[in-house]
Protein backbone atom coordinates (compact mmCIF):
# COMPACT_ATOMS: atom_id res chain seq x y z
CA UNK A 1 0.00 0.00 0.00
CA UNK A 2 2.53 2.62 1.04
CA UNK A 3 4.57 1.12 -2.47
CA UNK A 4 6.85 4.39 -4.14
CA UNK A 5 5.03 5.53 -7.32
CA UNK A 6 8.33 5.94 -8.89
CA UNK A 7 9.02 2.29 -7.95
CA UNK A 8 9.52 1.18 -11.64
CA UNK A 9 9.61 -2.55 -11.09
CA UNK A 10 7.86 -3.71 -7.49
CA UNK A 11 6.05 -6.50 -6.09
CA UNK A 12 3.15 -5.57 -7.90
CA UNK A 13 5.09 -5.69 -11.43
CA UNK A 14 6.32 -9.63 -9.98
CA UNK A 15 2.57 -10.48 -9.60
CA UNK A 16 1.39 -9.13 -12.71
CA UNK A 17 4.09 -10.76 -14.80
CA UNK A 18 3.91 -14.48 -12.98
CA UNK A 19 -0.21 -14.65 -13.51
CA UNK A 20 0.64 -15.76 -16.93
CA UNK A 21 3.26 -18.54 -15.63
CA UNK A 22 1.22 -19.07 -12.73
CA UNK A 23 -0.66 -20.56 -15.03
CA UNK A 24 0.98 -22.82 -16.56
CA UNK A 25 2.96 -23.60 -12.87
CA UNK A 26 -0.73 -24.80 -12.00
CA UNK A 27 -1.18 -27.23 -14.56
CA UNK A 28 2.35 -28.40 -14.38
CA UNK A 29 1.51 -29.05 -10.58
CA UNK A 30 -1.86 -30.49 -11.72
CA UNK A 31 0.03 -33.47 -13.53
CA UNK A 32 2.67 -33.62 -10.66
CA UNK A 33 -0.18 -34.16 -8.39
CA UNK A 34 -1.31 -37.16 -10.49
CA UNK A 35 1.88 -38.55 -11.52
CA UNK A 36 3.53 -38.82 -8.00
CA UNK A 37 0.53 -41.07 -6.30
CA UNK A 38 0.75 -43.20 -9.09
CA UNK A 39 4.32 -43.63 -9.04
CA UNK A 40 3.57 -44.78 -5.60
CA UNK A 41 4.63 -42.11 -3.48
CA UNK A 42 1.19 -41.64 -1.63
CA UNK A 43 -0.47 -38.29 -1.49
CA UNK A 44 0.91 -36.90 1.63
CA UNK A 45 4.70 -36.73 0.00
CA UNK A 46 3.92 -35.81 -3.16
CA UNK A 47 2.11 -32.43 -1.25
CA UNK A 48 5.25 -32.34 0.99
CA UNK A 49 7.65 -32.49 -1.53
CA UNK A 50 5.95 -29.19 -3.48
CA UNK A 51 6.03 -26.99 -0.31
CA UNK A 52 9.55 -27.92 0.62
CA UNK A 53 11.74 -28.89 -2.39
CA UNK A 54 9.24 -26.70 -4.79
CA UNK A 55 11.77 -27.65 -8.07
CA UNK A 56 9.12 -29.38 -10.82
CA UNK A 57 11.49 -31.23 -12.86
CA UNK A 58 13.68 -32.42 -10.09
CA UNK A 59 10.18 -33.59 -8.09
CA UNK A 60 9.19 -35.86 -11.18
CA UNK A 61 12.56 -37.25 -11.68
CA UNK A 62 12.53 -38.48 -8.19
CA UNK A 63 9.05 -39.97 -8.26
CA UNK A 64 9.89 -41.73 -12.08
CA UNK A 65 13.04 -43.49 -10.01
CA UNK A 66 10.39 -44.34 -7.44
CA UNK A 67 8.05 -45.10 -10.06
CA UNK A 68 10.83 -47.59 -11.51
CA UNK A 69 11.61 -49.25 -8.38
CA UNK A 70 14.77 -47.48 -7.74
CA UNK A 71 16.76 -46.72 -4.40
CA UNK A 72 15.98 -43.85 -2.72
CA UNK A 73 19.46 -42.97 -2.94
CA UNK A 74 19.15 -42.94 -6.98
CA UNK A 75 15.90 -41.07 -6.50
CA UNK A 76 17.77 -38.51 -4.25
CA UNK A 77 20.86 -38.28 -6.88
CA UNK A 78 18.53 -37.17 -9.67
CA UNK A 79 16.78 -34.59 -8.09
CA UNK A 80 19.75 -32.97 -6.97
CA UNK A 81 21.62 -33.10 -10.02
CA UNK A 82 18.62 -31.53 -11.52
CA UNK A 83 18.75 -28.90 -9.06
CA UNK A 84 22.30 -28.32 -9.05
CA UNK A 85 21.69 -25.40 -11.36
CA UNK A 86 20.19 -23.40 -8.12
CA UNK A 87 23.73 -22.85 -7.10
CA UNK A 88 24.83 -20.83 -9.89
CA UNK A 89 21.56 -19.51 -9.79
CA UNK A 90 21.89 -18.10 -6.02
CA UNK A 91 25.10 -16.95 -6.61
CA UNK A 92 23.50 -14.52 -9.48
CA UNK A 93 21.19 -13.12 -7.58
CA UNK A 94 22.91 -12.99 -3.53
CA UNK A 95 23.95 -9.52 -4.41
CA UNK A 96 20.65 -7.73 -4.57
CA UNK A 97 19.52 -9.60 -1.13
CA UNK A 98 20.17 -7.19 1.27
CA UNK A 99 17.91 -8.46 4.10
CA UNK A 100 18.50 -10.84 6.93
CA UNK A 101 19.54 -14.45 6.64
CA UNK A 102 15.71 -15.20 6.73
CA UNK A 103 15.40 -12.94 4.32
CA UNK A 104 17.59 -14.11 1.58
CA UNK A 105 16.71 -17.68 2.78
CA UNK A 106 13.00 -17.21 1.75
CA UNK A 107 14.24 -15.26 -1.27
CA UNK A 108 16.26 -18.58 -2.18
CA UNK A 109 13.53 -20.93 -1.55
CA UNK A 110 11.40 -18.61 -4.16
CA UNK A 111 14.09 -18.82 -6.50
CA UNK A 112 12.76 -21.05 -9.42
CA UNK A 113 13.43 -20.73 -13.03
CA UNK A 114 10.56 -18.28 -14.19
CA UNK A 115 11.02 -16.56 -10.78
CA UNK A 116 14.47 -15.60 -11.97
CA UNK A 117 13.65 -15.21 -15.22
CA UNK A 118 11.09 -12.41 -14.44
CA UNK A 119 13.26 -10.82 -12.31
CA UNK A 120 15.97 -10.51 -14.26
CA UNK A 121 16.96 -6.79 -15.55
CA UNK A 122 19.44 -7.72 -17.98
CA UNK A 123 23.49 -6.84 -17.64
CA UNK A 124 23.55 -9.16 -14.44
CA UNK A 125 20.75 -7.53 -12.46
CA UNK A 126 18.00 -8.84 -10.33
CA UNK A 127 15.21 -7.31 -8.62
CA UNK A 128 14.29 -8.39 -5.00
CA UNK A 129 11.00 -7.52 -4.77
CA UNK A 130 10.00 -8.99 -8.49
CA UNK A 131 11.85 -12.64 -7.37
CA UNK A 132 10.12 -12.60 -4.00
CA UNK A 133 6.39 -11.84 -5.80
CA UNK A 134 6.77 -13.84 -8.71
CA UNK A 135 8.22 -16.87 -6.63
CA UNK A 136 5.81 -16.82 -4.05
CA UNK A 137 3.29 -16.17 -6.86
CA UNK A 138 4.44 -19.67 -8.41
CA UNK A 139 4.91 -21.55 -4.83
CA UNK A 140 1.07 -21.22 -4.26
CA UNK A 141 0.35 -21.96 -8.06
CA UNK A 142 2.33 -25.29 -7.66
CA UNK A 143 1.04 -26.35 -4.28
CA UNK A 144 -2.38 -25.67 -5.26
CA UNK A 145 -1.61 -27.27 -8.26
CA UNK A 146 -0.04 -30.42 -6.34
CA UNK A 147 -3.00 -30.97 -4.14
CA UNK A 148 -5.98 -30.47 -7.03
CA UNK A 149 -3.58 -33.33 -8.94
CA UNK A 150 -4.11 -35.50 -6.01
CA UNK A 151 -7.87 -35.29 -4.96
CA UNK A 152 -8.83 -35.24 -8.48
CA UNK A 153 -6.18 -37.20 -10.16
CA UNK A 154 -8.56 -39.15 -11.59
CA UNK A 155 -11.30 -36.79 -13.29
CA UNK A 156 -7.78 -35.28 -14.98
CA UNK A 157 -6.34 -38.40 -16.78
CA UNK A 158 -2.85 -38.24 -18.67
CA UNK A 159 -2.12 -34.12 -18.52
CA UNK A 160 -0.04 -34.75 -21.25
CA UNK A 161 -2.79 -35.06 -23.50
CA UNK A 162 -3.53 -31.53 -22.95
CA UNK A 163 -0.39 -30.22 -24.19
CA UNK A 164 1.63 -29.44 -21.43
CA UNK A 165 5.19 -30.53 -22.14
CA UNK A 166 4.99 -28.19 -24.87
CA UNK A 167 3.80 -25.42 -22.31
CA UNK A 168 7.08 -24.98 -20.41
CA UNK A 169 9.79 -24.74 -23.70
CA UNK A 170 7.69 -22.15 -24.58
CA UNK A 171 7.37 -20.11 -21.65
CA UNK A 172 11.11 -20.44 -21.08
CA UNK A 173 11.54 -19.14 -24.56
CA UNK A 174 9.23 -16.22 -24.26
CA UNK A 175 11.39 -15.31 -20.70
CA UNK A 176 14.58 -15.93 -23.09
CA UNK A 177 13.59 -13.63 -26.14
CA UNK A 178 13.84 -10.52 -24.41
CA UNK A 179 17.18 -11.11 -22.95
CA UNK A 180 18.95 -11.85 -26.63
CA UNK A 181 16.67 -9.37 -28.32
CA UNK A 182 19.63 -6.56 -30.17
CA UNK A 183 22.24 -8.15 -27.82
CA UNK A 184 24.62 -10.38 -29.30
CA UNK A 185 27.02 -12.08 -26.65
CA UNK A 186 23.77 -12.82 -24.80
CA UNK A 187 22.49 -14.84 -28.37
CA UNK A 188 25.65 -16.56 -28.67
CA UNK A 189 25.12 -17.64 -24.66
CA UNK A 190 22.32 -18.92 -25.77
CA UNK A 191 23.45 -20.74 -28.90
CA UNK A 192 25.91 -22.24 -27.19
CA UNK A 193 23.66 -23.03 -24.30
CA UNK A 194 21.24 -24.85 -26.51
CA UNK A 195 23.75 -26.60 -28.44
CA UNK A 196 25.74 -28.31 -25.06
CA UNK A 197 22.73 -29.21 -23.80
CA UNK A 198 21.14 -30.82 -26.67
CA UNK A 199 24.86 -32.95 -27.73
CA UNK A 200 24.90 -34.20 -23.88
CA UNK A 201 21.78 -35.27 -23.42
CA UNK A 202 22.15 -38.59 -25.01
CA UNK A 203 25.25 -39.32 -22.32
CA UNK A 204 24.99 -37.70 -19.06
CA UNK A 205 22.14 -38.10 -16.78
CA UNK A 206 19.09 -35.87 -16.29
CA UNK A 207 20.06 -31.88 -15.24
CA UNK A 208 23.82 -32.32 -15.85
CA UNK A 209 23.52 -30.76 -19.31
CA UNK A 210 21.54 -28.22 -18.31
CA UNK A 211 24.56 -27.06 -15.49
CA UNK A 212 26.97 -28.06 -18.01
CA UNK A 213 25.29 -25.55 -21.01
CA UNK A 214 25.63 -22.82 -18.38
CA UNK A 215 28.98 -23.19 -17.06
CA UNK A 216 30.57 -24.19 -20.22
CA UNK A 217 29.21 -20.93 -22.33
CA UNK A 218 30.12 -18.65 -19.83
CA UNK A 219 33.65 -20.37 -20.14
CA UNK A 220 33.44 -20.00 -23.83
CA UNK A 221 32.46 -16.65 -23.80
CA UNK A 222 34.73 -15.18 -21.59
CA UNK A 223 37.29 -14.30 -23.67
CA UNK A 224 34.52 -11.74 -26.19
CA UNK A 225 33.45 -8.51 -25.10
CA UNK A 226 31.82 -7.89 -21.89
CA UNK A 227 28.50 -8.36 -21.54
CA UNK A 228 27.07 -4.59 -21.95
CA UNK B 1 7.17 -45.27 3.02
CA UNK B 2 10.05 -44.82 4.80
CA UNK B 3 12.47 -44.81 1.22
CA UNK B 4 9.52 -42.28 -0.28
CA UNK B 5 9.78 -39.58 3.07
CA UNK B 6 13.76 -40.21 3.10
CA UNK B 7 13.67 -38.79 -0.62
CA UNK B 8 11.63 -36.10 0.27
CA UNK B 9 13.49 -34.93 3.17
CA UNK B 10 16.76 -35.00 1.58
CA UNK B 11 15.93 -33.83 -1.38
CA UNK B 12 14.51 -30.79 0.11
CA UNK B 13 17.25 -29.98 2.37
CA UNK B 14 19.30 -30.82 -0.78
CA UNK B 15 17.68 -28.12 -2.96
CA UNK B 16 17.65 -25.48 -0.30
CA UNK B 17 21.22 -25.94 0.67
CA UNK B 18 21.86 -25.24 -3.49
CA UNK B 19 19.07 -22.41 -3.45
CA UNK B 20 20.46 -20.78 -0.44
CA UNK B 21 24.06 -20.98 -0.55
CA UNK B 22 24.85 -17.99 -2.70
CA UNK B 23 22.76 -16.15 -1.21
CA UNK B 24 23.63 -16.58 2.54
CA UNK B 25 27.23 -16.72 1.67
CA UNK B 26 27.19 -13.75 -0.47
CA UNK B 27 24.10 -12.14 0.24
CA UNK B 28 23.98 -7.79 -0.08
CA UNK B 29 27.73 -8.07 -1.42
CA UNK B 30 28.62 -7.16 -5.12
CA UNK B 31 30.20 -9.58 -7.21
CA UNK B 32 33.20 -9.17 -8.58
CA UNK B 33 33.11 -7.30 -11.87
CA UNK B 34 33.94 -10.24 -13.82
CA UNK B 35 31.60 -12.98 -11.87
CA UNK B 36 28.80 -10.05 -13.07
CA UNK B 37 29.87 -9.78 -16.75
CA UNK B 38 29.55 -14.28 -16.33
CA UNK B 39 26.69 -13.93 -14.86
CA UNK B 40 24.69 -11.97 -16.87
CA UNK B 41 25.00 -14.41 -19.25
CA UNK B 42 24.15 -17.13 -17.22
CA UNK B 43 20.35 -16.97 -17.90
CA UNK B 44 20.47 -16.62 -21.79
CA UNK B 45 22.75 -19.92 -20.98
CA UNK B 46 20.04 -21.51 -18.88
CA UNK B 47 17.28 -20.30 -20.57
CA UNK B 48 17.73 -21.69 -23.75
CA UNK B 49 19.26 -24.90 -22.53
CA UNK B 50 15.87 -25.87 -20.39
CA UNK B 51 13.73 -24.64 -23.71
CA UNK B 52 16.30 -27.10 -26.47
CA UNK B 53 15.79 -30.06 -23.46
CA UNK B 54 12.06 -28.97 -23.05
CA UNK B 55 11.32 -29.66 -26.67
CA UNK B 56 13.40 -32.19 -27.80
CA UNK B 57 14.59 -34.33 -24.66
CA UNK B 58 12.75 -37.57 -23.92
CA UNK B 59 14.47 -38.84 -20.73
CA UNK B 60 18.20 -39.69 -22.52
CA UNK B 61 16.82 -39.71 -25.91
CA UNK B 62 16.16 -36.78 -28.06
CA UNK B 63 13.03 -36.84 -30.11
CA UNK B 64 10.83 -34.84 -32.49
CA UNK B 65 7.56 -35.10 -31.77
CA UNK B 66 4.48 -33.43 -31.31
CA UNK B 67 6.06 -30.76 -28.92
CA UNK B 68 8.89 -28.97 -32.03
CA UNK B 69 4.99 -27.80 -33.29
CA UNK B 70 3.90 -26.46 -30.57
CA UNK B 71 7.35 -24.28 -29.44
CA UNK B 72 7.43 -24.06 -33.35
CA UNK B 73 4.09 -21.94 -33.20
CA UNK B 74 4.95 -20.56 -29.83
CA UNK B 75 8.23 -18.87 -31.38
CA UNK B 76 6.23 -17.06 -34.12
CA UNK B 77 3.54 -16.26 -31.35
CA UNK B 78 6.79 -14.58 -29.44
CA UNK B 79 7.95 -12.60 -32.68
CA UNK B 80 4.83 -10.95 -33.20
CA UNK B 81 5.18 -9.80 -29.76
CA UNK B 82 2.40 -11.69 -28.31
CA UNK B 83 1.56 -11.60 -24.85
CA UNK B 84 3.15 -14.94 -22.64
CA UNK B 85 -0.08 -15.98 -21.77
CA UNK B 86 -1.21 -16.45 -25.27
CA UNK B 87 1.90 -18.05 -26.17
CA UNK B 88 1.86 -20.65 -23.47
CA UNK B 89 -1.78 -21.58 -24.34
CA UNK B 90 -0.78 -21.59 -28.02
CA UNK B 91 2.30 -24.17 -27.72
CA UNK B 92 -0.20 -26.47 -25.29
CA UNK B 93 -2.78 -26.17 -27.61
CA UNK B 94 -0.75 -27.07 -31.01
CA UNK B 95 0.84 -29.67 -29.31
CA UNK B 96 -2.06 -31.14 -27.57
CA UNK B 97 -3.88 -30.77 -31.56
CA UNK B 98 -1.39 -32.33 -33.03
CA UNK B 99 -0.79 -35.49 -30.87
CA UNK B 100 -4.99 -36.04 -31.13
CA UNK B 101 -4.81 -35.97 -34.60
CA UNK B 102 -2.15 -38.21 -34.79
CA UNK B 103 -3.83 -40.87 -33.10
Amino acid sequence: MSEEPSEPRSYRHGVRAVLPLAVAVFGFGLSYGVLAPAAGMGNAAPIVMSITTFAGSAQFAAASVLGAGGSAATAILAAVMLNSRYLPIGVSVAPWLEGNAWSRLLHAHVTVDESWAVAAEGHGRWNPRVLLAAGTGIWVAWVLGTIGGVLFGNAIGDPNRLGLDAAFPALFLALLAPQIRGNRTAMLAAVLGAGIALALTPFTPAGVPIVVAGAACLLGVRPAREAA
Amino acid sequence: MTTIWVVVIVTGVATLALKAAGPLLLGGKPLPARITSLVSLLAPALLAALVAIGTFAQGQHLVIDARVLGVGAAAVAIRLRAPVLLVVVLAAAVTAGARALSG
